[in-house]
């Protein structure tokens, strides 16, 4: 049996909003384990974006308990969420989020930084690697604004691979591209899941879910639907469906 | 973090912003080149009136009847008769921190050699006068102790009197001269000394023997002042006290009793003169810190459009694990380097403005090192207490928000 990454009991998390108390997550569980691709869904106001938050230990549960890796996180202070996050987690965003007229290398090393106890070899090796393994070892010193969007996600994807995540946590990471590219970006992240990474995708988008193991749905607070996609679609070859492009 | 790191990322983010930045500096630069430069005039005319006043006999101490509280530049103690030749030789006799002393009986007149005249002082004074003056002899002798008490009429001149009453380059000495139709021969001349800081010409000068000028020239029995010199330059405030008890029993005076004379020192004279360029040099470094302060406000404003702008960076940031500390950190140092160049740009300035204002204004000016260590150290403060606050809003944003902000 293998490991458990997430582990999540009873977990609820309420937000006071002058007078009314507004439940975004009303006491939720489950669990992730080592090797998973889970995808998260759910319409707006289902309480994904919430879901999100907790898991990338950017905020803390009212009540229940969420681990990772083991690390109970309730009570940890705000310094020692910052540890985890840089040691456990590797964030995908929507919108990249690189640091602008600075180079792909560079960006992808910026979670080494905050750690005292990678080298600076160590670092440009690791972040050397990372992006060879996204598919951009000849793009080093390209900035942002030098790379298309797909190639911008892949330097994403670099950086978040850099730290050797336990988990890597996307938010909607194929939400800005488009078709071609959203199944590009998809297969990159299989191959990856293949490697044995756990990947947990937040996402609205249903044809995304088909490409993952496993699809938890929220609505109102509660998981509505958790089951296991016995049918997993493989990115490459919807990919190949895709119409040519003319270029 | 490493330190390093944080240098790194600042470095990086000042390089990108090379316009805003060099501007934001520009107000450091500035401020602090005008602190250091308005110090370095200050300074620089402080020595020139030491440097003066020195000239004049460092260590030289004037005695003058006459209460004189409104401070030693109000000149002599005009009629007042209080000081007498007895109480010179009392002091003579009984002060041992002086090295010489003399009598001093000054007077104006004119002076004649056949067709030409001048109108010139005539100080009467002993041999003694040249050491406490510190004034040599460019051609002949000084008069004696013997020619003083026999009053003879002999003088030693300055160059000016020379220039104007021996217009044709004859030497002067051994030639007769009249001294309000009083004929002194000359015996000798000064040597150049020049004007002083209060354009006064030490040149324009006629010496006699006191005995001579008292008798014929002003018929007197008490004396102007007395001119003494102290042993060493450190001894003249304790010989300016002993002076003054001596004096004060010569003259009988009760504890109650104020002074009815004055005695000072150079140094006070120099303390006095030098309060006064004092003043002005504090006058012009306010409003210089005034320009460094307005440059340090510039900092703050620019490091808090810097945060607003990169909030969503800090956002960023604070998801891969920067911590509260490594953002505050980050931005603290961006400033402070920010701050800490300016301020050695505005040092170079300032060795470059003060190099200007002595050769173009001729003004004298002397960078002290003080300034500029004190300018740094402000810059480097002036970075912290400015970059405090935008760092300090930065590290306290909320990841969350602050990855959503647009």
């Amino acid at each position: 049996m293998s490991k458990e990454i997430i582990k999540i009991e009873d977990l609820k998390r309420e937000f006071v909003m002058g007078t009314e108390t507004v439940h975004a997550l009303r006491g939720i569980s489950y669990t992730i384990k080592e090797g998973e691709f889970v995808t998260i869904m759910g319409s707006s106001g289902s309480g994904k974006s919430t879901m999100l938050n907790i898991l990338g230990c950017l905020d803390q549960p009212t009540s229940g308990t969420y681990e990772i890796d083991g690390v109970k996180v309730k009570d940890l202070s705000k310094n020692e969420l910052a540890t985890i996050r840089n040691e456990k987690i590797g964030f995908i965003f929507q919108s990249y989020n690189l640091l602008a007229k600075t180079s792909a290398i560079e960006n992808v090393e910026l979670p080494l930084l905050y750690n005292s106890k990678v080298s600076t070899e160590e670092r440009r090796k690791r972040a050397l690697k990372a992006l060879e393994m996204v598919g951009l070892g000849d793009r080093l010193h390209h900035t942002p604004s030098q790379l298309s969007g797909g190639q911008q996600q892949r330097v994403a994807i670099a950086r978040s691979l850099v730290n050797n995540p336990v988990m890597i946590l996307a938010d909607e990471a194929t939400g800005n591209l488009d078709t071609r590219t959203s199944y590009e970006i998809m297969s990159l992240f299989q191959d990856l899941n293949k490697q044995g990474i756990t990947i947990t995708f937040v996402t609205h988008e249903p044809d995304i879910a088909m490409f993952s193991n496993r699809t938890i749905v929220l609505k109102d607070g509660n998981i509505i639907k958790d089951h296991q996609n016995e049918n997993v679609q493989s990115a490459a070859t919807e990919l190949a469906k895709l119409p040519k492009e003319d270029h | 973090m490493r330190v390093l790191n944080l240098l790194k990322i600042a470095f990086k983010a000042i390089i990108l912003n090379k316009m805003r930045t060099l501007l934001t500096m520009l107000g450091i630069i500035i401020g602090v080149a005008s602190v250091i430069a308005m110090l370095a005039i200050g300074e620089g005319s402080k020595e020139s009136i030491r440097a003066t006043i020195s000239n004049m006999g460092s260590n030289m101490i004037t005695i003058r009847p006459g209460a004189d509280d409104r401070g030693p530049a109000r000149g002599s103690g005009g009629d007042v008769q209080t000081l007498t030749l007895k109480n010179f030789e009392v002091i003579k006799e009984q002060a041992t921190l002086l090295s010489y002393i003399t009598p001093v009986v000054n007077g104006g007149g004119q002076v004649i050699n056949g067709s030409n005249n001048w109108p010139s002082t005539i100080y009467g004074v002993n041999p003694e006068y040249l050491d406490i003056k510190v004034v040599g002899l460019q051609n002949g002798s000084m008069f004696t102790d013997a020619e003083v008490k026999s009053a003879s009429k002999v003088a030693v001149i300055g160059q000016t009197v020379v220039d104007n009453v021996f217009p044709d380059g004859q030497d002067p000495v051994g030639q007769m001269i009249r001294f309000n139709n009083i004929p002194f021969k000359v015996i000798g001349v000064l040597e150049e000394k020049g004007e002083n800081t209060f354009g006064q010409d030490q040149d324009d000068v006629v010496i006699a023997p006191y005995t001579t000028v008292q008798k014929r020239i002003l018929a007197i029995d008490y004396l102007n002042q007395v001119m003494a010199s102290a042993i060493s330059e450190d001894d003249a405030p304790e010989a300016v006290t002993q002076v003054t008890e001596i004096l004060r029993s010569q003259h009988k005076l009760m504890d109650n009793e104020d002074d009815d004379f004055t005695v000072r020192s150079m140094e006070e004279l120099i303390s006095t003169f030098s309060s006064t360029s004092e003043m002005l040099t504090i006058l012009l470094v306010a409003v210089a810190s005034i320009s460094l302060l307005i440059g340090g406000i510039g900092i703050m404003n620019i490091m808090y459009v810097s945060v607003k702008e990169r909030t969503k960076e800090i956002g960023l940031r604070m998801a891969v694990g920067g911590k509260g500390s490594d953002i505050l950190m980050q931005f603290l140092i961006e400033a402070i380097l920010i701050s800490i160049t300016g301020g050695f740009l505005g040092v170079v300035l300032s060795l470059g403005a003060t190099v200007f204002i002595e050769k173009f204004l001729n003004w004298p000016t002397s960078v002290a090192l003080y300034s500029i260590v004190i300018s740094f150290a402000v810059c480097a403060i002036t970075g912290i207490f400015f970059g405090w606050y935008p760092a300090r809003k930065a590290s306290a944003l909320d990841p969350i928000t602050a990855l959503r902000y647009e």
